[in-house]
């Protein structure tokens, strides 16, 4: 990238060091260029689906992993974090508000089934829409429904519902999340994504009749061993900033985890091209 | 000469077969090859397309007349295997397409093969008929019955010989018993079972038995949003009965004993190379994750293809391979677009020789690679319909990687990533090998023979 190192001469001292850290910052906003563009590819990779032909299982994990890797890299050094950040800012209106999560839902009924999945989504629902039903996520009925926002199709692309209520419920979701969407890009996404919501949300199909019935509690303790507290972190420190009041689930969410204390409150930039940029990627990911 | 024999199959290859033989103007998606299988001896070659096909080609025989015959192969039987199907609970189309054909040992004068697509396994038997009986008393030549009355002597039946007819029947069909699609098939070297992988489980069946198999591998997770791993490819050990392997698209290979448990989510043996930390890239894993896994032939060594290698194993040992083969590195700076355009989720498979002295393997361009375990040596040669005019020997082929490109030699980027060689096959005991390129077989062959 650089033919030969910049030397550093005692005359020229700030000009050159100065230089040198602009070409790293050139290195390194090039990087998360890439980065960033890898990751809008990879997501609409995730997004296309096969009408007909059961999408290839191995190839959607391979994808699926790398999105995950790319966030998990993006939240460590902050990038996502910044970016996030940008809809939490109080002028923001509800329907455009991003926030990122990991909700544990350590439910307390013995039957349910403990759901752990990193979403992105739209917060912005009302409280009784956010909650998704479990069975959105699986298609067992009985489970019991869990409190969880369930916008991310990475998560729970996995399974296919079977059951035609589970894809009206979806529907709803997919219609009070967007709001108004009066971004053009959002409406490219809205005319580009002609499938109906409940195929996006389906794109692996698993086609499994019966649900795996709920582990004993050590399987419990695996589900949970790998948890990646980070973003939980992340979590709390978004739902301090809630200026809205009726913020369902990050009600839900507090009372999951008492243990973490409620977080600092940081300053918001404007930066109104990654809002678009995201808006752009939620879309995708929502698939609206 | 053992320096002649060691580099026979580095240089003098020519085509015997090039199938279909006239070239098509258009190529119909459904004749595209998927798989390619030598039989036991290989007398026979099988192969399957998309289009739920499967045509099997023989040798033939050596004749004192025809010298330069030998080692021809010619269209043997040609049948439907599998058709397409709609799931109407899912509300999807299942894939006629057939991943994957083995052969069963020949046990009597029939052949058999297993061959699945998706979701079911058929066991077909292809069998020769070239007599018929003739002479019967109760109908006459025509079928038409006889009037009774018209009997007058009993007479036994004679066969006479008539034209060849190559039969395939269906003997079982083993369905229903995957969710995910089937990657692979092995048969079991007690000959009386075998197993099938899709990418979450790895059942086991009795060739006799179809209303049941049973599940020795299951990685489903209770939650399927924890899902990152999957099974891409299961063999059965080639002399224990007890022992098979499955890789993951993690690039890791577990090696399972059935005497150990009903179940064999616990493994005996894990195979993965330790990652190269300065060559880590968010394509790391894609590349690593492993599209086929073969044991040699002796059973002490497997080999597993990865994306950009082909690496050997001994399965003594087991946090590194013990040979690793470099295919096509000129891509790894390519990631990106082949990521883009979806090829670097490409399945090559690989295969050895007969004496596990050389192991093949396809790239792109309808380029193949050979590797001489023994000397190191490797070549590239190209399947296409300019180079295989009868008896016309394969020139080695090049990859320029950069810099000034010499005469004969490809540039990287003018590879086309449209024609993949993915399924090759090599004859178990001669040096004879079938190359599938799109919808061509090719059949290649040692000058010397």
């Amino acid at each position: 990238m650089f033919s030969k190192g910049t030397k550093r001469k005692f005359s020229d001292g700030g000009e050159e060091i100065s230089d040198e850290s602009l070409l790293g910052a050139r290195v390194a906003s090039s990087y998360s260029l890439q980065r960033q563009s890898l990751l809008d590819m990879s997501l609409i990779k995730l997004q296309l689906c096969h009408m007909l032909v059961e999408p290839n299982l191995c190839r959607s994990v391979l994808i699926a992993n790398t999105v995950r890797q790319i966030q998990e890299e993006m939240t460590h050094d902050g990038s996502w974090h910044m970016v996030t950040e940008a809809f939490c800012s109080a002028g923001q209106s509800p329907s455009e508000r991003l926030v990122a999560t990991e909700v544990l839902c350590r439910s307390r009924e013995q039957d349910a089934e403990p759901k752990l999945f990193s979403v992105i989504s739209y917060e912005g629902c009302r409280e009784e829409e956010v909650v998704a039903d479990e069975t959105l996520c699986s298609v067992s009925v009985s489970d019991t429904v869990s409190n969880v926002c369930l916008a991310g199709r990475m998560g729970q692309c996995w399974e296919k519902s079977e059951l035609s209520g589970v894809e009206r419920d979806e529907e709803a979701l997919e219609d009070s999340r967007l709001g108004s969407g009066e971004d053009e890009e959002i409406d490219t996404e809205d005319g580009a994504s002609t499938e109906s919501p409940k195929t996006i949300g389906q794109v692996f199909g698993t086609f499994e009749i019966k649900n795996g019935s709920p582990g004993p509690d050590s399987a419990l303790e695996e589900l949970f061993s790998d948890v990646d507290t980070s973003y939980y972190d992340l979590d709390t420190m978004l739902t301090g900033m809630q200026s809205a009041p009726k913020m369902g689930p990050y009600d839900l969410l507090d009372s999951l985890a008492p243990s973490h204390s409620s977080p600092s409150i940081v300053s918001t930039p404007n930066c109104r091209s990654d809002l678009n940029e995201l808006d752009h990627i939620m879309e995708i990911i929502v698939g609206s | 000469n053992c320096a002649i024999m060691a580099s026979l199959y580095l240089s003098g290859w020519v085509c015997v077969r090039l199938s279909p033989s006239a070239s098509h103007t258009g190529c119909s998606a459904s004749d595209i090859i998927s798989t390619v299988e030598f039989n036991c001896s290989g007398e026979l070659l099988a192969t399957g397309d998309k289009g739920g096909r499967v045509v099997i080609f023989q040798r033939e025989q050596e004749s004192k007349n025809r010298l330069l015959s030998r080692g021809e192969y010619n269209v043997y039987s040609t049948f439907q295997s599998h058709e397409p199907e709609f799931d109407y609970l899912k509300s999807l189309e299942i894939e006629e397409k057939i991943n994957k054909i083995r052969w069963l040992p020949q046990q009597n004068a029939a052949h058999f093969l297993l061959s699945a697509n998706d979701k079911t396994i058929k066991l077909w038997k292809i069998s020769e008929r070239d007599k018929r009986a003739e002479g019967y008393n109760l109908k006459d030549e025509d079928g038409r019955l006889r009037d009774q009355f018209r009997i007058t002597t009993l007479r036994v039946p004679v066969l006479m010989p008539m034209d060849l007819m190559v039969e395939a029947s269906p003997r079982r069909i083993f369905a229903n018993a995957h969710t995910y699609h089937i990657n692979s098939i092995s048969v079991n070297s007690d000959y009386e079972t075998y197993l099938s992988a899709d990418d979450l489980r790895i059942n086991l069946w009795h060739l006799e038995i179809t209303d049941r198999s049973f599940n020795i591998v299951d990685i489903k997770p209770a939650n399927m949003e924890e899902l990152t791993e999957v099974i891409t490819a299961a063999e059965c050990h080639p002399h224990q009965c007890n022992a098979f392997v499955y890789s993951s698209s993690k690039g890791t290979i577990r090696l399972c004993d059935m005497r150990a448990a009903a179940l064999c989510d616990r493994h005996s043996k894990f195979f993965e190379e330790p990652e190269d930390p300065s060559s880590r890239s968010f394509f790391s894993e894609i590349i690593s994750s492993i599209s086929d896994v073969k044991f040699s032939h002796s059973g002490r060594y497997m080999m597993t293809r990865d994306y950009l290698s082909v690496k050997v194993w001994d399965l003594n040992m087991e946090n590194r391979p013990v040979e690793t083969y470099q295919v096509h590195e000129y891509l790894r700076s390519k990631l990106c677009s082949l990521y883009e355009n979806d090829c670097i989720f490409d399945k090559f498979e690989c295969c050895w020789n007969g004496s596990d002295s050389a192991i093949m393997t396809g790239s792109y361009n309808n380029f193949f690679r050979m590797f001489d375990r023994n000397t190191r040596r490797d070549i590239t040669l190209e399947a296409s319909r300019e180079n295989s005019k009868p008896r016309a020997m394969l020139k080695p082929r090049k990859v320029c990687t950069g810099g000034k490109r010499k005469k004969d030699e490809i540039s990287v980027d003018s590879l086309d990533f449209n024609k993949k060689i993915l399924h090759t096959a090599w004859h178990p005991k001669e040096n004879v090998i079938a190359v599938a390129a799109t919808n061509n077989l090719y059949i290649f062959q040692d000058k010397i023979n």
